[in-house]
Formats: C-alpha cells, structure tokens, sequence
C-alpha cells in the first residue's frame, strides 16, 4: 500500500494546512493575563461554531427524512453555537470595556 | 471551487487568527471577537459544497427551507442563552454551547459516514460507487467520537456548574473501567476504517456512538465542580479537533483551519488554566479532586474555634485600617454583591483607606471570572491585583475581607500535605492583621473541605447572604 493510494495530492496540501494551523493556534496567545482566560475559551467556542457550515452542507443533500432530522438538529446545534457564542463573548467583554474612573 | 472563493478563505482564516490574537489582549479583546464574527459571516456567504459550487446558488428546495428555519431556531437559542444568562452563570453558557457544538459535529460526520455505509441506501438515498477511503472515513470517525464525547461531557460540565449534579461521583476501579470502554470505543474505530461498508458496519457505528456519548458522561462525572473550567477549556478544544476532522471529511479548508486553531489554542489555554491552580492537567482529569478520603484527613486537624461577628464590629475595624485587601469569591457572585462591594470600597476610599481586590486566578467558577463582575460594577482596574504581586505584602494589610471565597484563601494549600488542594497556589489571606470572612454558612467550598483560616485566633466570621451584609457595613460605615 503506498501514501499514492491512500491520500491524493489535494488531501495531502490540506493535510499540511492542517499541520501549520497547529502551530498557529500555539503561538498566537503564548501570554494571556488570567482575566481574559474564560473570554478567551468562550471566543474560541464561538469560532468552531464554524460547524454550522457542515451541517447546512450536510442539510442541504440530505435525501431522506432521517437525513434531514438529523441535519436539521445539526444547523440547529451549530447556528446556537456560533451565535450564541459570539454574543456571549460580547457581553463578558463589554464588562471591560466601561472602566476608568 | 474557483479561485478567488479560495483567497477569501484564506482572508477568512486570517480574521480567525487576528481574532484569537486580539482576544488574548485586554484592550483588544472585544474587536477581537468582532472580527472572529466578521470572519465566520463572511464564510457563510462565499460557503460551497465539495463539487466547488456555492451552496446558495443551486436554486431553491425543501432542504433549504429546512436550513433557513434550523439557523433561525439556533440564533434564537443562541441570543436568548447569551442574553438572558446572568453573569454569574456565564460559565454554563459556555459549556452548553460548547456541548451543541461538539453534537452538531457528531451529527455531521454521523450523517457523512452513513452516507457512505452501502446498505442504509435506503434510509439516506445515495448510491455510491465504491467504499470511501480512508483518508475519509477516519477524519468521520475521530469527529463522531470526539465530537459525541465532547457533547455529553458539556452537558455534565454544564449540570455541574449549575449544582445540579453536586458531588463528585467516584467509585473503586472507575479509571479502569473508563480505560475498558476507551479501548472498546477505539478497537470499533480501528474495525470501521477497513470495514466502513454493510449492515455491520452500521451497527458497530451507532455502538461506538452511544459508547462515546456515554464515555463523556463517566469522564466528567468524579470530577469536581472546582474544576470544570479546566474541563470546558478541554473539551473545547476537542470540539474544535472534531470539526477540524469533519472538514477533512467533507472538504471544506475553513472548517479546517478553525477548528485546528480552536484545539491547538483550546489546549494551550487549557495548560495555562492548570498551571494558574498549580496542578498537571492528569490530575484534573483522573484525580478524582475532593473525594471522601481527603475531606475526612483534613477535618482531623482543626484547631481553635469559630469567632462570630456583626456588620457593626466589622465597619468600625474596616473605617480605622489604613490597609483594606478585599478577596472576592463565587459567594459575591451568587448574592449579586459586586455594586455592594464597590459600594464599600468607595466608601472606605474616601475615608483615605487603601483598598485593593485580591484576585485569584480562579476564583469563581471561570478564570477572570471575579475581574468580569468588578469591571461590571465599574471597581477601577489598577485596584485588580492579581495573587502573586499581592501576596508578599499581605503581612501588612490591617483587614481581609473575604467575601464568599473559600478553597482560594485555604492555608491548607500551604500546610497540610494529606489535603486535595495541597499545592494550590492561594491568597495568603491568613497573614494579614485581622480577616472578615463574610460567609452564609460554616459549609465547606467546591472542594468538598474544611478551611482551617475560619478557626484563626485573627480571623472573624460574619454569616448571611454578602449582598445583605455588605450593605449593612456600608450604612455602618457611613455612620463611623
């Protein structure tokens, strides 16, 4: 079995996508200040609401009533992940905003 | 997909990392999160399916409708949670929509994966030529496992914190068995990648689902509520792996790249959560925290008795220091105290009296939890002094105010080497002059122990809800 024959040349590109993105993701808050640690999670949380993506793609062939429930509840899951989560990140970070005396 | 849909997304990923960025900076934290949205809207619009055509452009039919209602009902949920939640609750939210998350990419892979088992044809409708490789079918996998885990998990976590499910559950021999189910689960994983097709196939899925789900539950369940942001931060980035893999499995590059920044960044936050409470992330996970054995070593060894006190006694003390450090905890959070608090140190402000906030790293339930109420209640930011600057100086601070903080100002941390949280960097609340702790009832804290501080010859306790008392000392202050 060779790697030709397992992945092709575009999975391969997207694999090293992949990889890089690791790295990113390390470098990218090396310091953060404790205040904003739960912020922070709750940002990120909002970004892999990016899932919502799969499910409308998912949703949009599904092809027989099972696949449409459970992609219903998939676009229903990820639309309250990403929404919500962004919204719930702008109100914690609003609390920072109005300071100074 | 054609070209210049592929440089948006690569603009897109950008805006996700400059917003990750920009999060991890007070002052640009809020834009931050804007751009992160910016991005993920942006996205949306240029969204295509894996034949490189927009998902918008196929003309209109029922599936879409469905999209439409499905995003509706979510955004409404979504803004309803996010809206309605009190701050004190925040961290929940989290948890909950971190839970839906890590479900809707469990379902997408789910539905993917069935998709491509041959016999349920019929159930899903498609046809397909051959089995799908693997290079597929185990990107499906890995997110229907994670994914699933990271649903039923949140969902505790979520429980936990809403002390619905209080305790910490343990029993003898429960790591073992959760590492029984782990290896089941990945010898069905490993079964699936070559034998993706079939009736069997489809039920070794839908066990292997189930067993994920049920997994998440066990893996939360003896882990105490002091440690679930440790645990949230986890399982978020798990979500974030699992939709990484679901993007692997249905070809989309900016599932990909935002999924893999949230679970490399998801797992460095969750290290840096675990060193702030001075603890290796195995502990949190397998320690079993709070369990009946260390509670019961740490109630042998107290000594002295409890000193009551009322708000007057403690406002005549608070009005002649010329030193006050004020330690909030989750008991400030629960009464809604912070506009009493700030109320408070106004007050003492202006009688020339130094007063400082001694923020714990995790005091609350969320890290920076205490820092969001504080700010809520306009407290100025450079009276936010964080455990280790405080600390050395504490040995001259006339009065701690301790308001409803408890396992955080524990000297046990410090002393006693039998107790769970030994080790646990805390406040060093015991060292000052005199300490108030304003407390509703001698309970012991998340942790499950006893606080040796409440029994110092120096120490005072004044009982009832923070909100009731604080005003009291406020009016009792004012009247000095």
């Amino acid at each position: 079995m060779t790697i030709e024959s397992l992945l092709t040349y575009n999975q391969i590109l997207v694999f090293f996508i992949f990889v890089l993105a690791i790295f990113v993701g390390f470098e990218v808050i090396t310091k953060v200040p404790s205040m904003l640690h739960t912020p922070l999670m709750s940002g990120t949380n909002a970004i892999h609401g990016i899932i919502l993506f799969g499910g409308m793609l998912v949703l949009a062939d599904a092809a027989t009533p099972l696949a449409q429930a459970l992609g219903f509840v998939a676009v229903v899951f990820g639309s309250a992940n990403v929404f919500g989560g962004f919204m719930v990140t702008d109100r914690m970070l609003q609390m920072f905003k109005k300071k100074k005396k | 997909m054609n070209s210049s849909i592929a440089f948006i997304l690569i603009g897109v990923s950008v805006l996700f990392i400059l917003g990750i960025k920009f999060l991890s900076s007070p002052k640009t934290a809020r834009a931050g999160n804007l751009v992160a949205a910016v991005g993920m809207l942006i996205g949306l619009l240029v969204l295509c399916k894996s034949d490189g055509t927009n998902i918008w452009a196929h003309g209109w039919s029922f599936n879409y409708t469905l999209i439409v209602i499905a995003t509706l009902i979510g955004l409404a949920i979504g803004a309803f949670g996010a809206y309605s939640v009190k701050m004190t609750a925040m961290p929940q939210m989290v948890a909950l929509f971190n839970g839906l998350g890590g479900g809707a990419a469990a379902l997408v892979a789910s539905l993917e994966f069935l998709k491509d088992a041959q016999p349920v044809n019929q159930l899903i409708g498609v046809e397909l030529p051959h089995a799908p490789a693997m290079a597929v079918t185990i990107p499906m996998l890995f997110a229907t496992l994670i994914g699933s885990l990271s649903f039923s998990g949140s969902i505790i976590a979520y429980l936990k914190l809403e002390g619905k499910v209080e305790k910490p559950m343990t029993f003898p021999g429960q790591n073992i068995l959760n590492g029984l189910i782990l290896l089941v689960i990945i010898g069905l994983c490993g079964w699936l990648t070559f034998n993706a097709t079939g009736h069997q196939a489809v039920v070794a899925f839908v066990v292997m689902f189930t067993l994920a789900l049920f997994f998440g539950v066990a893996m939360v369940m003896p882990i105490g509520g002091a440690d679930m942001p440790v645990v949230i931060s986890l399982l978020n980035s798990f979500t974030g792996l699992a939709v990484a893999a679901d993007g692997f499995a249905i070809n989309n590059n900016a599932m990909i790249v935002a999924g893999t920044l949230v679970g490399s960044s998801g797992t460095l936050l969750t290290l840096l959560m675990c060193k702030a409470m001075n603890r290796p992330v195995t502990n949190v996970l397998f320690g079993a925290f709070g369990s009946s054995g260390g509670a019961s070593a740490a109630t042998g060894a107290v000594v002295g008795t409890v000193k009551h006190m009322q708000a007057d006694e403690a406002a005549v003390l608070l009005a002649y220091a010329q030193r006050v450090v004020i330690v909030p905890g989750y008991g400030m959070a629960v009464a809604q105290a912070q506009h009493s608090v700030r109320e408070l140190s106004d007050e003492l402000g202006k009688r020339g009296i130094e007063v400082q906030f001694a923020i714990h790293p995790v005091a609350g339930r969320m890290p920076g939890h205490m820092n969001v109420l504080l700010a809520e209640a306009n407290v100025p930011y450079d009276q936010l002094i964080e455990m280790e600057v405080i600390n050395p100086s504490m040995e001259r601070v006339d009065v701690c105010l301790v308001i409803g903080a408890n396992d955080v100002v524990n000297p046990a941390a410090r002393e006693e080497k039998t107790s769970p949280i030994y080790g646990m960097p805390i406040i060093d609340a015991d060292h000052c002059k005199t300490v108030i702790v304003m407390k509703r009832s001698m309970a012991a804290g998340f942790a499950g122990i006893e606080n040796h501080l409440f029994y110092k010859d120096n120490t005072r306790m004044l009982f009832g809800d923070a909100k009731a008392s604080l005003n009291a000392l406020v009016a009792a202050v004012k009247a000095n």
